[in-house]
């Protein structure tokens, strides 16, 4: 348990960690290594909380889709001179204000809260993934259908709106 | 089971850096990355409450669509930006103030 103990907060930490290094990064290039890292420190903290198959998704889409197509967008728009992409900061002290004033705001109340944890609780690790397969299936197998319509909808509106204007005029 | 506080206080700390980023960064492709994180926070509570009851994998369901639009955000989102930087030659949202060229 100790062992355990120390793998979430190291997550934990290296989680939070690239995650408010990605507010001083000023290469784009960076921030999304930085956000991935932070994405697969997520992907192991669902495994500690009992969730294998969303782990597994998050690291599949995020590290392996997600992870592209943002490399492919830093890389189409910066400039051919050479020099890497510098992002600048604007409202600083708004946004600074802002986020850090929602943050005090729900560790306020976040720490008043008392949720009642049912540590005798313990899910079935060897039905988990059987049950969600069951469950995808029956109860919620509109939703799993609107998801499908909702990804080949956006495949189509991708692929149109970045289809270039030469195309369109022949 | 790992203490529910500290994946309360790992999304507040996610959804902040997303806000923060959303609005300060002077990059479209950079505000899609806040946006990520953003989603991700949300994620990392609703996997957090289902622990408090496992036999129902309600969380997790939410999680998993969650993720499936954030794709279809990210897909979407880049093309717009894509399509952007050919159009004006930039990236930077706030040069964009018309609605025709």
């Amino acid at each position: 348990m100790n062992l355990l103990n120390f793998i979430f907060y190291f997550l934990e930490s290296v989680a939070a960690l690239s995650a408010v290094s990605m507010i001083f990064i000023r290469n784009v290039f960076y921030g999304a290594l930085l956000l991935i890292t932070c994405l697969i420190a997520l992907a192991g903290l669902y495994v500690l909380a009992f969730a294998e198959f969303i782990a597994v998704t998050q690291i599949l889409i995020y590290a392996g889709g997600i992870l592209v197509v943002i490399i492919f967008g830093i890389m189409l728009t910066s400039k051919i001179s050479g020099k890497p992409l510098v992002v600048e900061h604007a409202n600083l002290f708004s946004g600074t204000l802002a986020g850090l004033s929602f943050l005090g705001l729900l560790i306020y109340f976040l720490s008043a809260q008392k949720f009642n944890v049912f540590s005798t609780a313990k899910p079935l690790p060897e039905a988990s993934l059987h049950t969600f397969g069951i469950e995808l299936m029956s109860d919620f197998i509109l939703p799993f259908e609107i998801a499908g319509i909702l990804l080949l909808i956006a495949l189509i509106g991708a692929a149109v709106i970045s289809s270039s204007i030469k195309s369109k005029k022949v | 089971m790992f203490p529910l506080q500290h994946f309360l206080y790992l999304g507040a700390l996610l959804f902040s850096v997303g806000l923060i980023i959303v609005i300060t960064k002077r990059n479209a492709i950079m505000v899609l990355l806040g946006i990520e994180l953003m989603l991700n926070a949300s994620n990392v509570n609703l996997v957090a409450f289902n622990q408090l009851n496992p036999s129902a994998l309600d969380g997790q369901f939410f999680a998993l669509f969650v993720i499936i639009v954030a794709v279809s955000e990210a897909a979407v989102g880049l093309a717009l930006v894509l399509r952007v930087y050919h159009d004006y030659k930039t990236s930077v949202p706030d040069e964009l103030n018309e609605l025709k060229d």
